[in-house]
């Protein structure tokens, strides 16, 4: 199986190039970080790229795998048309291989201040939260922080320093949509202005980018109707 | 030296549960934190954690911490101290209704308060009816712990040394921790944090096993740091195999299947589990399940063309409670065996899971350490929490759903303890070179290959030269299997020892070629096989002498368990990989101590 990789170490390479390695006797049902993993221990230890929990759930590794980004531990080598093309996340500086830079990316994410905010007195058991309620959650907590939204948003890429991006904004919604919390004006007064929320123009590139089948242009739109709600 | 330097009052190595638990109290009570993690927070292993976190709330069944306490003592085959594990178990509740409080997104019962499922090895009044005491988020709930608790240390203002890995601890002669030795990943900068304090929660090394259900991070890096710091790690023969790992690759399918109705069968469709604990069947101990699935299998009642694994079976369920309970799991089947567990059973192995043994601490967390004759005493400002300490509230064999409560209960305890301590102790010791040159030189090993010249004579030194990290790391990975799994033998024991030393010999040796600074990862694979091959040698070390059948523990050639001869902790120096025992605590805070009982399921 052929792969070209995106190779960049700043440190002796003048700038990036693309590597071609041929992987034999892939393993059946092999996921491309498994592939990845290969590669580097019997071809090239120089091969940088994060990753961890192997399962689709610390969201290390992001990357863009023939044009589309996604989870290199849930990608089936089988599913990709050859030569595998593998590239950084898009739009955010590399570190260097696959590595890219996302402190971009966490900053729009602790702007929108993703946790609970309760200003009642706190009572000795725990707040109640009917089934119901408790399901608006769905969908917006499990994130994983993967960026691949978020850098495959072309809003993103040209104002990663003003709009908050996909992911961020899918958390903000987690806090406005639970009813324990009770900040719901703070947080819309704070993604009001041109950029920080209004840069979203529905594409839904990050929808269709998102490893754990999340939404983000739908928790905009969300936003969006309560702010409208909440001017009235 | 030309060398950053930063201090803070307190360091706190590892953002899993139990480090960002910890950084929240001293955050809150403004200390200054720093929180350094070889992974972006949110990355560490804990947001794998699925089934849930016990705790007596009631909320389902009747319960109280006492029966909590005891299913505990009786988990751990009564090698757990009793008094951590009466404090912990009085601390559930407080500390998952805390939780919510911050966050966590439980799943909810009808009437709003957080649903609880029932998980193996729990009982009503000491034994009785099973009982529901796991709280959960769907099958997410170590990720949305992690996430929250992250969530409320960016609120908090935490100091955060986001990717930087910690090479090794430094000392004073007196063998005070005064900091750590650690450098950016992303730049390979060397820096030394200095502190008055030092919380180690740096997880456990289930990459110890080929076959396991751990992150590829979860090395034992802080094991290792602390045994090379002279400090003995406690009870490391103890090593959890997980009844429901997916067979032959790992992925962990949690107990909370069997918790909502599942069960195991074998290859002729029976129900086994009926025969090996006739009361509670498929949720008894993990020690327990993980063994009759061995057996099934060795006597030839696995299912499939190689009769090696068994099934869980989950078809019988309502599909909805799989799609709202147990969603992440079925993603898991789904992606990796391209089954959905509503139509067809899993194929499951036990699969090698978590790190009963670790740093010796107490209740408050502090790393305690034997001292003249019998009796121990605290190392001042050293504290360990979470999968890495060993307090013990496991023992021989831990519950399911007990240790995101032990990581949150005594990173909590350590964050208190460590304020009052700050209180007393104001002011920074003054650092040794030495401590820094030798932390120095372990790194100086992988920039350079500076052992590289040397090795000419070395005798083994034409056929060490060829073999890579990667190598000997699938080797102690495939050694650590085959000679320290779920049933072991004095001889086999014997022979593990022998060839992971044969490993470390040949560790020495070894090199790597990318000697760049920038985000190396073969740098940080080799450091961390390192760690690793330390506690594969403390692990078969242990079990070897230990010659009963304890919890996780099954030698073939002891079956039973050895109260008088056996019932105490093993203490492994890495000096002369030396043994030494300290007696359990049996005596609990204030209830009565649970004597040792034969355990029946
Ligand atoms: C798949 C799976 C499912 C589980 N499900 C459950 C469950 O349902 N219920 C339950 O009670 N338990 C469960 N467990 C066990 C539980 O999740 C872990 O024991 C627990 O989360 C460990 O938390 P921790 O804070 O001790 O360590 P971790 O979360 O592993 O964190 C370790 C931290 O240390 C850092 N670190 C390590 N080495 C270094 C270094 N050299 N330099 C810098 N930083 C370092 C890492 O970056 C990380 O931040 C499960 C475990 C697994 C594997
Ligand atoms: S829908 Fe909005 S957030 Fe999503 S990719 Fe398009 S512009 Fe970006
Ligand atoms: S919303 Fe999806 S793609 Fe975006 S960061 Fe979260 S998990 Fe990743
Ligand atoms: S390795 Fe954790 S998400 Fe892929």
């Amino acid at each position: 199986m052929r792969f070209s990789i995106y190779r960049y170490n700043p440190e002796t390479d003048p700038r990036p190039y693309m590597q071609e390695y041929t992987l034999v006797d892939p393993a059946p049902g092999m996921m491309l970080r498994d592939a990845l993993l290969r590669i580097k221990n019997e071809q090239d230890e120089s091969l940088s790229f994060r990753h961890s929990c192997g399962e689709g759930v610390c969201g290390s590794d992001g990357m863009n795998i023939n044009g589309k980004n996604g989870l290199a531990c849930v990608t089936p080598i089988s599913e990709l048309t050859q030569p595998v093309i593998i590239r950084p996340l898009p739009g955010l500086p590399v570190i260097r291989d696959l590595v890219i830079d996302m402190s971009q990316f966490f900053t729009q994410y602790r702007a929108v201040k993703p946790w609970l905010i309760v200003k009642d007195p706190i009572p000795e058991v725990e707040f109640k939260q009917s089934p119901e309620e408790r399901d608006k959650l769905d969908g917006l907590y499990e994130c994983i922080l993967c960026a691949c939204c978020s850098t495959s948003c072309p809003s993103f890429w040209w104002n990663p320093d003003k709009f908050r991006g996909p992911a961020a904004l899918l958390q903000a919604w987690r806090f406005l949509a639970d009813s324990r919390d009770q900040a719901t004006e703070e947080r819309l007064q704070a993604l009001d202005g041109p950029y920080k929320l209004f840069r979203c123009h529905s594409i839904m590139s990050c929808v269709d980018a998102c490893p754990k089948h999340l939404n983000p242009t739908k928790a905009i739109g969300n936003i969006k109707k309560l702010m409208l709600k909440s001017m009235l | 030296m030309n060398i950053a330097q930063r201090k803070f009052d307190t360091l706190v190595i590892g953002a899993g549960g139990a480090g960002l638990r910890a950084a929240l109290q001293l955050s809150q009570a403004e200390a200054t934190v720093a929180v350094v993690s070889k992974v972006f927070p949110t990355r560490s292993h804990t947001v794998a954690a699925q089934g849930g976190m016990n705790a007596a709330l009631g909320n389902v069944t009747d319960d109280n911490w006492h029966w909590h306490m005891y299913d505990t003592v009786k988990g751990s085959d009564y090698l757990g101290d009793q008094d951590a594990i009466e404090y912990m178990c009085r601390a559930a509740p407080k500390t998952v209704v805390e939780l919510e409080h911050f966050g966590v997104p439980f799943s909810r019962l009808e009437n709003g308060s957080i649903y609880q499922r029932p998980f193996g090895g729990q009982s009503q009044n000491f034994g009785g009816e099973q009982a529901a005491r796991t709280c959960a988020a769907a099958d997410r709930t170590g990720h949305a712990m992690l996430h929250t608790l992250y969530q409320q240390n960016i609120n908090a203002k935490t100091h955060f040394f986001d990717e930087f890995f910690a090479v090794d601890l430094l000392k004073n002669k007196r063998g005070d921790i005064l900091g750590v030795l650690a450098f950016d990943i992303e730049s390979g900068e060397k820096i030394i944090i200095e502190a008055k304090t030092t919380l180690i929660a740096t997880g456990g090394a289930g990459q110890l096993f080929r076959t396991n259900t751990n992150a590829s991070i979860n090395t034992g890096d802080g094991l290792a740091m602390a045994l090379r710091a002279g400090i003995p790690l406690q009870d490391m023969e103890f090593f959890q195999f997980h009844p429901t790992g997916v067979a032959g690759k790992g992925m962990l399918i949690t107990e909370g299947v069997r918790g909502e109705g599942g069960y195991l069968i074998n290859a002729e469709g029976e129900r086994f589990m009926e025969r090996y604990a006739p009361h509670v069947k498929d949720l008894a101990s993990r020690d327990v399940v993980s063994r009759a699935i061995a057996i099934e299998i060795r006597e030839g009642r696995g299912c499939g063309p190689n009769k090696d694994y068994v099934l869980l079976k989950m078809d019988h369920l309502d599909a909805e409670v799989i799609k709202k309970r147990l969603p992440g799991i079925r993603d898991t089947c789904m992606t990796f065996l391209g089954i959905d567990p509503i139509d067809q059973p899993v194929p499951v192995f036990p699969t090698a899971h978590y790190t009963m043994g670790g740093i010796p601490t107490n209740k408050n967390a502090q790393v305690v350490v034997p001292v003249g004759t019998g009796g121990e005493e605290a190392i001042p400002g050293l504290y360990a929490a979470g999968e890495c300490a060993c307090a013990s509230v496991h023992g021989a064999n831990r519950l399911g759903g007990n240790s995101l409560l032990d990581i949150v209960v005594f990173g909590r305890a350590a964050g208190k303890h460590i304020i009052d301590y700050l209180k007393s102790h104001r002011r920074h010791q003054a650092l040794p070179d030495e401590s820094i040159e030798q932390a120095l030189q372990r790194l100086a090993h992988w920039e350079t290959g500076a052992l590289e010249h040397e090795s000419s004579d070395h005798e083994n030194s034409d056929h060490a030269k060829n073999v890579s990290v990667a190598q000997l790391k699938n080797r102690l990975q495939q050694v650590m299997e085959e000679y320290c799994g779920v049933f072991r033998t004095e001889d086999v024991l014997a022979e593990g020892v022998k060839a992971v030393q044969d490993i470390k010999d040949q560790l020495e040796y070894a090199h790597i070629s990318d000697h760049s600074s920038i985000f190396n990862t073969a740098r940080i694979e080799a450091l961390e096989l390192e760690n690793l091959v330390e506690l594969g040698l403390a692990t078969v070390t242990s079990a070897l002498a230990r010659q009963e059948s304890r919890g996780a523990h099954s030698r073939v050639d002891y079956q039973q368990r050895d109260d008088e001869r056996w019932m105490k902790h093993s203490l492994y120096y890495l000096q002369d990989n030396r043994l030494c025992y300290k007696p359990v605590r049996t005596k609990p805070m204030t209830v009565d101590t649970f004597p040792p009982k034969e355990r029946v399921y």
